[in-house]
């Protein structure tokens, strides 16, 4: 059932335009490509904490590669709450299972953020076969410690994203800063928005599983998604430069920028210029206006979400 | 080959207690605990054990901001939050009487789509590994070592075909609500005032090309597999039926003065019709990690305080009641309201393959409220929102304005009322100096999913859990079965 090399990348054409960058190897990455359930087939665990759920979907939307060619293919996705056909303490022992058996083998792909006050009560996600009750941040703490890598997929997972954001009183912070404050250093990969485009998150995974991490950025997200600022590669670009703007919602002119009405494309790197989004059917500036949900500090940077940047 | 070790010793008397944590392939975090005494269920808990406070973080932000952020309420379901979202902003900001007719039909097309992503997705995506085998591999395995899927291997093989099918069937849909909605999950195309986007006849007619796949997969194998799938399993139209309450906010309006709805507002309760009226509704918190003083509360006058060593609290969801009676929600509830025309595949299989003489949807009588009962009705339900969206498309006028100017104001006051997939949803806010003062969010699975009251009256899927057959308390396959199919 699983792929050789070639037929994989190719398979990934459409993910992965702006592949071949430079890229760097964790020793543990290869290691990962060797050992799997079924030969090329690495395992991964994907756990949620206080999330939507809405990355798991967005991921599902996947066209080229389609995710059936994923998770059949690809990867053996090991433990995904929102599909596994495992529940209670079969899910929960098989998560336990995946990490010790294929520690440093096995990818972590963590969606929605961890709640760090109360010892981490406001988020709990299970029970094992012998009655022990975990909460996210053990079991991010378990899966963290023992991946090859970790990738945090979503606002919440890389930044904190609305849970995060202030008035919080969950003390919800993103993977990065919850394995460096358990002294964890696996590396993480940020791919950032909300939800993030399915193709950010599979086209990372498939460079992570066929040439290593890509290059990242300062806030460890791949560049070759997230590094052009949306302003400066907008159709609507040549309109900001001659002033023309869109004033409102109402207002008929939209052949023109949107700056006016909020739009955070001046502050936003992600790559929806071109990717555009749900196969390539509208964007958000098309339809109304970008609100930066790829940053990393998205919300509270980027509101009111519409009101222009200054 | 796993089971599901029952960790606590069987008490005097034969009562097991099993917990189901967590109760997977639903959105969020969910946990059920069973007491199981001769082969059935006497005793049920539903804890929601994840807690995020949206009410808490929304306050002190622009209003405007309300229904961007509370679409991260749900993945699923982001346009039913952004529609009770921006209803709840329209009436706040004056503006809700003067959504233009193709605002109204521009949201209704955004949020009919992602009906039908969800029932699919629903259907085969969450639901159906609890009654068909999967292929032999992660993540299909581990499953229970007995997990009584009973279908015939050449009927099995289509239903595999079909739920990896529904994969792409189900991303169609969302490129339907992204035509509109900007980009699925998570619209930029809903607004206080209307929709962002005026639709032009070439986007029209892209839609409905599009389209046409989505209902092909819905009339010819998603409803006729429901059918199916409930001959091999029909002990399941036979448990489940709780207190057989339930209530509608009404959704899709179908005129300008949101005084028809594709399927109509109104509750059940204690085996009567009743109009619907919001003032019935209150939010009881005896049994959740919340303050006293949080309890007996119109949303309207709605609180967040967290209270995690209240004793006796065993869930974050707080307990909604309408009239002081647990209700449920979803295309159960709907349908029963409604009681609309059963599709003619329905009518067909229901003759062909049950031997039932049915016209409406009441005609299930009993049958509806159960396991089985709940997914028939949510089929039932897709091929009414799939005809509406194909009207929608015929009424929405190309070029003409979607949108209302809607200034925020000072102060002001709103509710909006829809319907996500899975039940009722109410948002409230409150504006002072042009700042949200207060939000509240119900949304519908609180109403399903939701924890004893202060008359200590169990939820819903509590109720519906006692009788259901647990004859093997370590594959308790009938636990996830009846709680999935409120799709949580």
């Amino acid at each position: 059932m699983s792929l050789k090399r070639r037929d994989f990348v190719k398979l990934c054409s459409g993910t992965v335009a702006g592949f071949g960058i430079s890229q760097m190897f964790h020793p543990g990455l290869v290691k990962a490509l060797e050992a799997a359930t079924e030969p090329g087939r690495p395992p991964v665990v994907w756990m949620q904490g206080n999330g939507c759920t809405g990355c798991s979907v967005s991921i599902l939307n996947s066209v080229n590669p389609s995710i059936a060619d994923v998770v059949l293919k690809v990867i053996s996705l090991e433990s995904q709450e929102t599909l596994s056909a495992a529940e209670g303490a079969v899910a929960v022992d098989h998560m336990l299972d995946i990490a010790e058996r294929f520690k440093g083998k096995f990818y972590y792909i963590s969606e929605g953020a961890l709640p760090t006050a109360e010892d981490g009560r406001f988020c709990t996600i299970g029970v094992d076969s012998k009655g022990k009750e975990y909460t996210v941040l053990e079991m991010a703490k378990i899966l963290g410690a023992n991946a090859a890598a970790c990738v945090a997929v979503g606002a919440c997972a890389t930044g904190g994203g609305i849970p995060g954001s202030k008035g919080n009183v969950t003390g919800c912070v993103p993977l990065h800063k919850y394995l460096e404050s358990q002294g964890i250093k696996t590396p993480v990969i940020n791919i950032t928005g909300c939800p993030p485009h399915p193709d950010w998150m599979i086209g990372t995974l498939v460079h992570v599983l066929t040439k290593g991490i890509p290059e990242l950025d300062a806030q460890n997200r791949p560049k070759m998604f997230f590094g052009k600022n949306i302003h400066d590669n907008c159709p609507f670009l040549p309109y900001f430069e001659k002033n023309i703007r869109q004033k409102n919602f109402n207002d008929k002119k939209t052949e023109a920028c949107r700056a006016d009405m909020g739009c955070k494309g001046p502050l936003t790197g992600a790559d929806c210029f071109s990717r555009k989004w749900n196969n390539g059917t509208n964007w958000c500036v098309e339809n109304a206006i970008c609100i930066g949900c790829a940053e990393i500090d998205w919300p509270d940077a980027f509101s009111p979400l519409y009101s222009p940047v200054a | 080959m796993a089971t599901n070790e029952a960790y606590s010793a069987p008490e005097a008397g034969g009562k097991v207690k099993i917990s189901v944590d967590p109760l997977t392939r639903i959105e969020g975090h969910l946990k059920i605990e069973v007491t199981v005494e001769n082969g059935k269920v006497v005793d049920a808990v539903s804890s929601g054990t994840m807690f995020r406070g949206f009410e808490q973080i929304l306050i002190g932000r622009d209003p405007r901001d309300a229904s961007q952020i509370t679409q991260r309420i749900c993945g699923v379901c982001p346009t039913a939050h952004a529609t009770a979202s921006t209803r709840a902003l329209d009436d706040a900001f004056g503006v809700k009487d003067k959504i233009t007719t193709n605002g109204r039909l521009a949201r209704n097309l955004i949020f009919g789509s992602n009906y039908l992503q969800s029932h699919i997705l629903h259907f085969y995506h969450l639901a159906a590994l609890d009654y068909v085998k999967g292929p032999e591999t992660a993540f299909f395995i581990p499953r229970y070592a007995k997990p009584d899927l009973r279908l015939p291997e050449d009927i099995n093989k289509v239903a595999v075909d079909q739920y990896v099918k529904a994969l792409t069937i189900r991303a169609q849909c969302h490129e339907l609500v992204c035509m509109f909605g900007g980009k699925m999950p998570h619209v930029a195309g809903i607004v206080v005032g209307g929709a962002t986007e005026v639709p032009t006849k070439e986007k029209l007619a892209l839609y409905l090309a599009k389209f046409k796949d989505v209902e092909e997969f819905i009339t010819k194998e998603y409803i006729p597999t429901v059918y199916l799938v409930g001959t091999v399993y029909k002990d399941l139209f036979s448990c489940g039926a709780g207190w057989k309450n339930c209530v509608s906010y009404g959704v899709f309006p179908m005129d300008d003065k949101n005084s028809k709805f594709l399927l109509k507002p109104g509750a059940y309760v204690d085996g009567k019709d009743v109009p619907l009226d919001t003032a019935e509704i209150k939010e009881y918190v005896k049994y959740s990690w919340y303050d006293p003083s949080c309890s007996n509360l119109h949303p309207s006058k709605g609180k967040t305080v967290i209270d995690l060593k209240k004793k006796g609290a065993y869930s974050f969801v707080k307990a909604p009641r309408y009239m002081g009676k647990p209700c449920e929600g979803g295309p159960l509830a709907r349908m029963w309201v409604a009681n609309p025309d059963l599709s003619p595949i329905g009518v067909k299989e229901l003759k062909d393959k049950y031997g039932i003489k049915a016209k409406k949807f009441r005609d299930l009588g009993d049958l509806a409220w159960s396991i089985m009962g709940r997914h028939v009705a949510r089929a039932e339900e897709t091929y009414i929102v799939m005809n509406a969206v194909k009207d929608w498309l015929k009424e929405i006028k190309p070029g003409k304005e979607t949108i209302v100017p809607a200034p925020v104001p000072a102060s002001g006051e709103g509710m909006g009322l829809t319907e996500a997939p899975r039940g009722a949803l109410l948002h409230y806010v409150n504006i002072k100096d042009s700042k949200i003062a207060n939000y509240q969010a119900v949304p519908a699975t609180i109403w399903n999913c939701s924890p004893r009251d202060d008359m200590d009256q169990m939820g819903p899927v509590e109720k519906c859990l006692i009788g259901v057959p647990v004859p093997d308390i370590k594959n308790p396959v009938n636990v996830g079965r009846l709680v999935r199919a409120f799709d949580p």
